[in-house]
């Protein structure tokens, strides 16, 4: 248990020590700073940890310590090891690259060239900050996450960790909390946007003896991951949030909502938990005010739904996670039908950089109507994947070229995918479109959590749409009828037409059932569900016309639709193509170029697979 | 303002009826509901006359283990009525949604049998299905057999909430007695004997308020809980094995007068007992399985060889071309067929216990009743609660319908603090009438009409009318007792009329 004033003295103390991790002050010590992300964590960065600790110790060197972090975003270059004060970024490291950064950086303090990072352009660079993934950025939300081992609560308090709270408890009432969160203009990251000040202010006056804060940390859109980098880079900053929450809107209990299947974010935000209560920063009376509050994590089970904040609350209850009714919101009826607050990893993890830096200073980030920064998953065609963070605003050039460095291979951009499997396709003509909530919806997308997926021009947009309709219908609880046959159907359809089946009434039909699905469905996956297909029609539909009416898929994707030729250049006449056709479609001689005979052809793929030439396709 | 009619909305609806039919059995004209199916109705009105959405079809196993409940998924539009009744209105929880998304669907613990789960038989989500999901275990066949057959000495009897729904299969308005018309109809059936089984119920009554009686001496536990109601008693079997002793150790109705038919009956007029097939028509599923108990026979002939509910009654009707609307009214065959007001009363809510406290209060006071109406156990309510004085003792009564009003009564009894003497309980809310083998009503219907209002005023009503309104002074029941059963709670009584209670697991798996 700690007072105020130790927290305070702890905090000073602390952030001396820890200066170099911003400022490239020299003479002290060396921090070596590993992510230990999930991401890099798959990629054995704890073997790198481990190896780089105890070398300095078989070496006995001195004033040399090894942190482990959370994510530093750039995860198509991980394992990422960071040495400060002199900020030398190094990428894809292997467990039996640490010997020589010992050797080589630390004992004989040169950098090692080699596993520098090469830039989009093509140069080395030595710097995190030099490089073009980084400049563009903002970090607000992942403030933390890289520069503080997660683990260790006197770190996050050494970056005025818990501050913001002190602030809220000692100098602001209620509603003056409140007010600077509405005033600062942030709006819910889980998807929908819903003004933040707004919800805390509907949970603050909904009348109850007991009222509850939960964190929703079900991040399930296939591809994102900023809730959990988040909660493994930087847990605090959630709890400090929550208890904010709770000292606004009068709750003195907070349930976090994880999925299962993030047990290093799981694992993390527990400890984090343990080591506030053991300082009294959890608890009864915390620093002696009449405020209480704890945290207790409840793991979800996996079930996409699940995000969907009634659902949430269901599940948290014990019952299968189904959405229930809205209005009542759980504003007013939430959590066993008290008043609850439910927001978001990422939407906490502004809070106390809001609380205190200000609500005019976070309000002059972004644009018009979306204030702040925003969260994104980059995957896909896009040569550096990971975790970025840029002020609304940004147009989608900016993050997929500039921070994201372009599409590999040489290949051109096709479409992006925000919201997952909720959100739309955007097509190249709306690149410079500039990212905020009202922007993306307008053109048929949606914010959502923040997945954010490139696809180049191999795709196939009638698959990509058959790909978002599998993971609906696979994920949709059931529990209304659109959503659980209606989104059956339309993945029927899809399939159909992918197997060159399908009739220009199927897309008549697509539309149709997707409008009546978008509007009679109970909760926001069913009622978002068909965007994928609304967006990759309003955009593409010339790819559904030609595999509708030409037979044709392009991109070859649609197997069934590929035309399957042989090209008699490379064709050496092995026979075993035709040997193995099922249903004796290829003919030729012996040493000649071989052919497929189209009105036999299944194209099943059997050739393709059998060429030993490459010659089929 | 909110507009439920418009372009979008119809639309909506259209397409949602579509889909559900995309994945139906769409087996209309061998389902038990064509005709009286929601989804069949709207489909209609809506003009759903084509499938634009076809695609994939869930097929499930139906599940006719139990002897009083078919459950058909084929058919389920998973509305889950059956399951908000079943664990919000009853208390049980024997069904729930299991799986996700298309996969979804109504099951039971580990997908195992209604037979061998917690169901109590109620056959409440039979009355809320709007489709033929859920229907009654189909017995007319086997009856229909021995119809036939000319060896067979076939008797029915039908239980007194059947004659005043019976009627609305036929079109008739919620609520008219058709007792006339029913005897006709169960004539020209061809069954040799058509009996009331209100004389059952004032059998019962004999039985049931002599125990009481005892028990108020002194002689058992308190309170003494009625037992006609298979449903409760199978409730009670499973979830409160150890207050069974405050069951009352009667047989139901349909029972006592299955057993005296194959006993005094037979032997009065010289039927080989083994030669005679007693039918009940009941508005209840809960006695199809009741009448399989093994407690339920006397040397080894079964009471009651079959138990049709009013519906199935009603298809037998209606598949021999009889214009039931048209019958003529017939009396019920002599000399079983004379019953009391008393009995009338059974079907509904309070009913026994108002019967039963017309005989105890008499016998007790030693003096002819003024007041017959005992209006503190009439009426819908869950939980009916009174004080009578009765002998110069306060009697404390309750009378319950509906399982979760059952279960706050039997929390008290198993927390030693239920202050009562006498209970009464019902499975369904507002008893028999309401029963789930009664008339299936639409929700329209149910939301528009107060059915419970209507069955019960014309239950009461025939009481009203009747020549005798006390069990004890039936004639049969006086002869019957004088020349066989002698004593009611005497020997042979307790052979014929009475029966014993076991526990019973929730989960027979």
């Amino acid at each position: 248990m700690k007072t105020l004033e130790q927290i305070n003295e702890l905090r000073i103390k602390k952030r001396i020590e820890l200066d170099l991790r911003v400022n490239q002050v020299t003479g002290g010590e060396i921090h070596i700073l590993v992510c230990h992300g999930t991401g890099c964590t798959s990629s054995k960065s704890p073997q790198i940890i481990e190896n780089l600790r105890s070398l300095i110790k078989e070496q006995n060197i001195q004033n040399v310590r090894v942190i482990q972090t959370g994510c530093f975003g750039l995860c198509a270059k991980g394992p990422i090891v960071v040495i400060r004060p002199q900020d030398i970024f190094y990428s894809n490291v292997t467990p039996d690259d640490c010997k020589e950064i010992i050797e080589t950086h630390i004992k004989g303090g040169k950098i090692v060239e080699r596993l520098l990072c090469k830039d989009t352009d093509g140069t080395l660079v030595k710097r995190l900050d030099d490089l073009s993934f980084y400049k563009k950025q903002k970090r607000i939300a992942l403030q933390n996450c890289g520069k503080i081992d997660p683990e260790n609560i006197d770190e996050y308090i050494a970056f005025d960790g818990y501050k913001a709270l002190e602030k809220v408890l000692f100098q602001m009432k209620e509603e003056e909390v409140i007010q600077e969160i509405t005033d600062s203009g942030l709006r819910g990251r889980g998807g929908a946007g819903f003004p933040t000040g707004k919800k805390w202010e509907f949970t603050r006056q909904a009348k109850s003896d007991q009222k509850y804060v939960v964190c929703n940390a079900d991040e399930g859109d296939p591809g994102a991951f900023m809730d959990r980098s988040i909660l493994e880079g930087d847990p605090h900053s959630v709890i400090e949030a929550m208890e904010i929450a709770g000292y606004a809107i009068g709750a003195n209990k907070g349930y976090i909502y994880v999925r299962a299947e993030y047990p290093i974010a799981v694992e993390r935000f527990q400890k984090a938990i343990d080591q506030a209560r053991e300082y009294g920063i959890l608890g009864k009376k915390i620093w002696g005010t009449r405020f209480n509050f704890d945290i207790e994590i409840r793991l979800g089970a996996g079930a996409f739904v699940c995000g969907e904040e009634t659902a949430l609350l269901e599940s948290i209850e014990g019952r299968s996670g189904r959405p229930r009714l809205k209005p009542p919101f759980p504003a007013n009826v939430g959590l066993w039908q008290k008043p609850t607050l439910i927001n978001n990893v990422e939407t906490y993890a502004n809070i106390t950089k809001i609380i205190l830096n200000g609500a005019k200073w976070y309000s002059e980030i972004g644009t018009e109507t979306s204030k702040g920064t925003k969260v994104f998953a980059l995957g896909g065609n896009v040569v550096n994947t990971g975790l970025v963070e840029v002020p609304m605003g940004t147009t989608l050039r900016e993050i997929i070229y500039d921070i994201g460095g372009g599409i590999p291979n040489g290949r051109e951009f096709k479409a992006a995918q925000t919201g997952g499997p909720s959100g739309g396709c955007i097509p190249k003509e709306h690149l410079d479109i500039k990212i905020d909530y009202e922007s993306l919806s307008s053109i048929g997308s949606m914010m959502g959590s923040g997945g954010l997926i490139v696809m180049d021009d191999t795709k196939c947009m009638v698959n990509l749409a058959k790909f978002y309709l599998g993971f609906t219908v696979d994920e949709s609880c059931g529990k209304c009828t659109p959503c659980r046959i209606g989104t059956k159907r339309l993945y029927e359809i899809l399939d159909r037409i992918t197997q060159g089946e399908g009739s220009e009434d199927d897309l008549k039909k697509l539309e149709d059932l997707s409008q009546n699905i978008k509007s009679s469905s109970v909760c926001g996956l069913g009622q978002s569900a068909p965007n994928p297909v609304i967006s990759t029609i309003k955009y593409f539909k010339e790819e559904y016309i030609e595999h509708v009416k030409d037979k044709k898929c392009k991109t070859g994707e649609c197997k069934a639709l590929a035309d399957i030729q042989i090209d008699p250049e490379k064709c050496k006449g092995c026979g075993l193509c035709k040997r193995n056709c099922p249903v004796e479609a290829i003919e030729g001689e012996v040493k000649q170029p071989h052919e497929i005979d189209k009105s036999k052809c299944i194209k099943c793929g059997t050739c393709i697979a059998k060429c030993p030439f490459h010659a089929i396709g | 303002m909110v507009h439920t009619d418009t372009e979008k909305v119809v639309e909506a609806r259209k397409t949602v009826l579509d889909l559900i039919l995309s994945n139906h059995d769409r087996e209309c004209l061998t389902c038990v509901r064509n005709g009286n199916c929601e989804l069949q109705r709207l489909a209609q009105e809506f003009g759903v006359t084509d499938i634009r959405y076809r695609g994939e079809r869930n097929r499930h196993e139906i599940d006719d283990k139990s002897p009083s409940i078919v459950r058909d998924f084929n058919k389920c539009v998973l509305c889950r009525r059956c399951i908000s009744t079943c664990k919000n209105v009853q208390g049980i929880g024997a069904i729930d949604c299991t799986e996700r998304g298309f996969s979804s669907c109504i099951s039971t613990a580990e997908n195992h049998s209604l037979n061998d789960v917690n169901c109590t038989f109620c056959g409440q989500c039979i009355e809320n299905c709007p489709v033929g999901a859920l229907k009654e275990k189909d017995s007319t066949e086997d009856v229909r057999a021995k119809l036939k057959d000319k060896n067979t000495y076939v008797i029915v009897q039908t239980a007194p909430a059947v004659r005043v729904a019976l009627g609305e299969e036929f079109g008739l308005s919620v609520g008219t007695n058709v007792q006339g018309k029913m005897v006709t109809a169960l004539k020209k059936l061809g069954f040799d004997k058509v009996f009331d089984t209100n004389t059952g119920a004032d059998f019962t009554i004999m039985e049931e308020g002599t125990e009481l009686i005892h028990r108020l001496q002194g002689e058992g536990t308190l309170p003494m809980i009625t037992s006609c109601c298979p449903a409760w008693v199978r409730y009670a079997e499973m979830n409160y094995p150890e207050s069974l002793s405050h069951l009352s150790s009667c047989k139901s109705p349909h029972q006592m007068f299955g057993a005296i038919l194959k006993t005094y009956y037979a032997e009065k007029n010289n039927i080989d007992p083994k030669s005679i097939y007693t039918v009940s028509v009941m508005p209840c599923i809960a006695k199809k399985f009741e009448r399989t108990r093994e407690e339920m026979q006397v040397d080894g002939l079964e009471d009651v060889d079959a138990v049709i509910t009013t519906r199935e009654l009603a298809r037998m009707i209606k598949a021999s071309h009889i214009e039931f609307v048209e019958l003529e009214d017939s009396e019920f065959d002599n000399p079983m067929g004379e019953a009391t007001g008393a009995a009338a009363i059974f079907g509904v809510t309070g009913g026994v216990m108002e019967a039963a406290l017309r005989t105890v209060k008499e016998i007790l006071e030693g003096e002819p009743l003024e007041k017959l109406e005992f209006t503190e156990v009439r009426g819908k309510k869950g939980i009916k609660t009174a004080v009578l004085n009765i002998a110069d003792r306060d009697i404390k009564i309750a009378a319950a319908s509906g399982l979760e009003n059952a279960r706050v009564l039997m929390e008290e009894i198993k927390n030693g603090t239920s202050k009562y003497d006498f209970i009464e309980i019902m499975a369904c809310p507002g008893g028999c009438i309401l029963g789930g083998g009664q008339p299936i009503k639409s929700s329209k219907t149910r939301n528009e009409i107060d059915i419970y209002k209507k069955r019960a005023e014309a239950l009461y009503t025939i009481d009203e009318k009747s020549k005798i309104r006390k069990s004890h002074e039936n004639p049969y029941l006086k002869e019957v007792y004088r020349n066989y059963l002698k004593k009611a709670g005497g020997e042979l009584p307790h052979k014929l009329l009475h029966t014993t209670y076991q526990p019973r697991k929730k989960y027979d798996i």
